[in-house]
């Protein structure tokens, strides 16, 4: 197999699909944690300076889903036609959320009546507090494995098989993570008395963050043994989690001496930490089998032909910092506190 | 039901519903950066008002088309499974590419363009919503291919068998300028600059006929008729030039568009009809020899029809592929007659006292949308039996872990999310419309007398 700077095409993919998970989490990460908090704020000029936080954002974030999805089928297409397949229910319900989502953002502003808005606010936070939850829960499953038989094919058709007590668990893990990182984000981008309450609402955020973290973590090490295994041939990797539990615990001091830009970097790390040790666990499988490790997918035998992911590289190598140019571009016109104007949402 | 039709029923549902939101999108793109141009060229505030009205209604639009699309590129792993595995070579990346390029592009700018206006420069923002529009014409470039690309595969092999058998790209550049993607894509194109175009004029044709911002109006709608008569005579030229590939590559589904079921024989070609595809018959107006001559410049020329064919590759839906495609063909006529007509009326300067005119004109808007879906229809339907032309066919191509309980849950969950969206899209747009091209804080009573309205846009106050 042909190698560029010592890995293999596959694992090169790999890389960049991990980095684009990665960086759609941090980004759609903190604006579905501050929409998951929305309901809290009381006023309607709070709630409003708390979606105009996200309001010139949220576009852009989504895209990395996007392109994040558009790599994965590019790079391994037998693992993206076989996970979106098995985990239907989920997916579709994350496509409902997101659009409703979307929608309530574009439209909460537009009449002033208090049942409009009020219907907005909350399907803008429910749907946001089940969009993190579903990411997470669709994470436990991919970590758990799946019944995944002969010619790529999931073997439990059910509709509710999605649901089990791991997934539930990284459900919520997911969503009280994203919670934390929200709020440090509006942390940032709002004053004033919606500031103070989000100070509060930050620190119950990282406890309930931390004891799901802690329950998941020893649910993994006793219940799931293929997901510790590279960790025990190779210690080096132990610095994954190391720097895991390091950023976190750096958030809730930051915060502390109200440093929230640089803690929100770090709950930006944590998250990206997170799922560098999802993909150190499971490289080079991406979906284990339940039922036969033969069947499991890895990034061999659900890769695209070399030649096509050389090109795609290029496609990449190209359009990666233009992506990060505007992205820059967008944060910086739009940096420090919200001010509302008759352009807001 | 089968888990083949519903999934096909969901896709079809889920992809028209989206595609009513690009073409505005892209065709209002136009116009807003002709009217920021023409601002920053000429410094007159009405076209500043114009820019910021249309890109209010363009916000909308966009919003919808950006949550509705994620819902296809899900659903290709989802719901067709086998098809995913099957072009995951070819067809990622023309996504991926439409992912960094694209879309990434036109979201970047989109912030803004929305909420940039006091915040930026205005060459920065002119500079946005060029970048908003060019990525919107990008993303429908990578789409197009794609689709292109499964009317007319190129530049692949295909590698192991059976339920494993795939294609690779040989050769990137032929898969992306497969036969029909050039003419595909402009005429994709113009489908939509036509879409925004239509939509602008309707609006301001309806100020003109209710008496209300009438100077604007009248700014607006010429500017806007002039994209649409160019564009609506150059989409002759691209659905022409569209058919004559199609008559190559995929003689089927020209057959079907003209209901022509003889294997070798002249064609003819029908201004309307009815296929009765039991007897084999068309009964509707029809212009003998028509389609040999469009085709071979010669009456008497033989094209294939779909008795060439086995049974099993040919569309089943005669009937629906002649009509989708008569209805797009008759549009672009309208389209055509319409825009010509309102010139010829300017030039006599006597366009804006036909009142009746107008009325068409506030209803012309949906002329365009209409040939815009039903042209995909004709496309799609006109495909069928296969999905990947000549090697994939569709009743292979669905995900076989689904059951069709799960997909009917998740299409009723669509219809009512859709609809629920489609009414607030309305009325939103109602709404908009209804307030006009103005601010609140330059706002004025919309049945201030006209002399009012003008003193009010030369002081631009
Ligand atoms: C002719 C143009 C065209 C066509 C045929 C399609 N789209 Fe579309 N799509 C657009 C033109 C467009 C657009 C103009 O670029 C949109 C609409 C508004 C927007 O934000 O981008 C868009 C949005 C959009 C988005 C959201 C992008 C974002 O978050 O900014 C996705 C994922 C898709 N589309 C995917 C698809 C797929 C998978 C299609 C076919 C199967 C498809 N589109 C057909
Ligand atoms: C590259 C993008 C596209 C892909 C991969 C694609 C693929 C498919 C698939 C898998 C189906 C269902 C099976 C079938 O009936 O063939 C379908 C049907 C359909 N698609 Fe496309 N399509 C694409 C673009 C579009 C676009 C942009 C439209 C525009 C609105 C469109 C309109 C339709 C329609 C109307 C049907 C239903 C036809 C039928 O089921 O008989 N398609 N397409
Ligand atoms: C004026 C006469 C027109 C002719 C002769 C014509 C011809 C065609 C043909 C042959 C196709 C099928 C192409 C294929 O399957 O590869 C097509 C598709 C299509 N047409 Fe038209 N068309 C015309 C007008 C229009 C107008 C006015 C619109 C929209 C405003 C439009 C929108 C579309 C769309 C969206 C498609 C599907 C995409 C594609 O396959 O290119 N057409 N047209």
């Amino acid at each position: 197999m042909e190698t560029f700077l010592g890995l293999d095409y596959p694992t090169w993919w790999f890389l960049v699909v991990g980095a684009l998970f990665s960086g759609y989490a941090v980004l759609d990460g903190f604006d579905f944690g501050a929409g998951a908090w929305h309901l809290f704020f009381k006023k309607d000029h709070s709630r409003r300076v708390a979606m105009n936080a996200v309001g010139p954002v949220w576009d852009g974030n989504e895209v990395w889903l996007v392109i994040g999805g558009g790599a994965l089928f590019a790079g391994f297409p037998v693992m993206y036609a076989t996970f979106f397949s098995s985990m239907y229910i989920p997916f579709m319900l994350f496509l409902v959320f997101l659009i409703l989502r979307g929608i309530s953002i574009e439209v909460r502003g537009k009449e002033k009546w208090v049942w409009w808005r009020n219907t907005f606010d909350i399907t803008y936070s429910i749907s946001s507090i089940m969009l993190a939850f579903l990411l997470g829960v669709v994470l436990g499953n991919v970590l758990q494995g799946l019944a995944i038989g002969e010619n790529y094919q999931y073997q439990d058709t059910g509709f509710f098989e999605f649901l089990n007590p791991y997934s539930l668990l990284t459900g919520f893990t997911t969503l009280f993570l994203f919670m934390t990182h929200g709020a440090i984000y509006l942390l940032v981008k709002t004053e004033g008395r919606l500031f103070a309450k989000l100070t509060i609402l930050l620190k119950k955020g990282l406890i309930l963050f931390m004891v799901f973290f802690g329950i998941t973590t020893m649910y993994t090490l006793l219940y799931i043994p293929h997901l510790s295994d590279d960790f025990k041939a190779n210690p080096i990797l132990f610095i994954a989690p190391l720097i895991t539990f390091l950023s976190i615990a750096n958030v809730p001091r930051l915060a502390n001496k109200k440093r929230y830009k640089l803690a929100f970097a770090f709950s930006s790390i944590t998250i990206a930490s997170m799922l560098v040790l999802v993909a150190i666990e499971l490289y080079p499988t991406l979906l284990f089998s339940t039922i036969d490790s033969q069947y499991s997918i890895d990034i061999y035998n659900a890769a695209s032909s070399e030649d096509s992911m050389k090109n795609m590289l290029i496609i990449v190598a190209i359009g990666a910092p233009l992506v990060l140019s505007y992205t820059f571009f967008v944060y910086r016109t739009f940096r420090g506190k919200v001010q509302l104007d008759e352009t807001s949402y | 039901m089968d888990t083949e039709i519903l999934a096909r029923i969901q896709f079809a549902f889920t992809i028209a519903f989206h595609y009513i939101y690009p073409p505005l999108s892209i065709g209002l793109g136009l116009l807003m950066v002709i009217f920021e141009s023409a601002y920053m060229r000429t410094k007159n505030k009405q076209y500043h008002i114009l820019a910021k009205f249309w890109t209010k209604i363009f916000a909308l639009t966009f919003g919808i088309g950006v949550v509705t699309g994620i819902v296809m590129e899900f659903e290709f792993g989802t719901n067709w499974a086998v098809y995913s595995r099957y072009v995951g070579d070819v067809f990622g990346s023309a996504l991926a590419a439409e992912g960094v390029f694209a879309f990434a592009l036109e979201s970047g700018f989109l912030g803004i363009l929305l909420f940039g206006w006091n915040r930026v420069k205005p060459w920065v923002h002119l500079v946005s919503t060029i970048g908003v529009f060019l990525g919107s014409m990008f993303s429908a470039v990578w789409i197009v291919v794609a689709n292109s690309w499964q009317q007319t595969p190129a530049g692949y092999h295909i590698v192991g068998e059976g339920m494993n058998a795939r294609a690779e790209i040989t050769d990137f550049w032929a898969m992306v300028f497969n036969p029909s993607s050039v003419d595909r894509i402009l005429h994709v194109w113009l489908g939509a600059l036509l879409a925004g175009a239509f939509l602008v004029l309707s609006v301001h044709a309806y100020y003109l006929v209710k008496d209300r911002f009438v100077d604007i109006s009248k700014r607006a709608f010429k500017i806007a008729l002039l994209v649409a008569t160019i564009f609506s005579l150059a989409q002759l030229f691209t659905g022409h030039s569209s058919a004559e590939g199609v008559a190559v590559n995929q003689p089927a589904k020209l057959a079907a568009m003209e209901g022509h079921f003889e294997a070798n024989a002249p064609a003819d070609m029908y201004l309307f009809g009815w296929v009765h595809k039991e007897s084999q018959e068309v009964s509707g107006l029809k212009i003998p020899g028509g389609l040999s001559f469009l085709l071979h410049y010669d009456t008497e020329a033989p094209v294939t029809g779909l008795n060439a064919f086995p049974e099993e590759d040919r569309p089943s839906q005669v009937n629906a592929v002649f009509q989708f495609y008569h209805i797009m063909v008759t549009i672009g006529m309208i389209l055509i007659a319409l825009s010509l007509l309102g010139v010829f009326l300017w030039w006599k300067g006597t366009l804006f006292s036909k009142k009746w005119l107008l009325w068409i004109f506030v209803f012309a808007a949906l002329l365009p949308q209409i040939a815009n879906q039903a042209g995909w229809f004709a496309a799609e339907m006109g495909r069928q039996p296969w999905v990947v032309y000549g090697h994939l066919r569709t009743n292979e191509a669905f995900s076989q872990a689904v059951t069709d309980n799960q997909i009917l849950f998740s299409l009723i969950l669509f219809l009512i999310v859709y609809t629920l969206l489609f009414l607030l899209f309305i009325y939103l747009l109602n709404k908009k419309i209804q307030h006009g091209p103005y601010e609140e804080s330059e706002s004025k009573d919309d049945d201030r007398p006209l002399t009012e309205e003008i003193t009010h846009i030369l002081t631009g106050k």
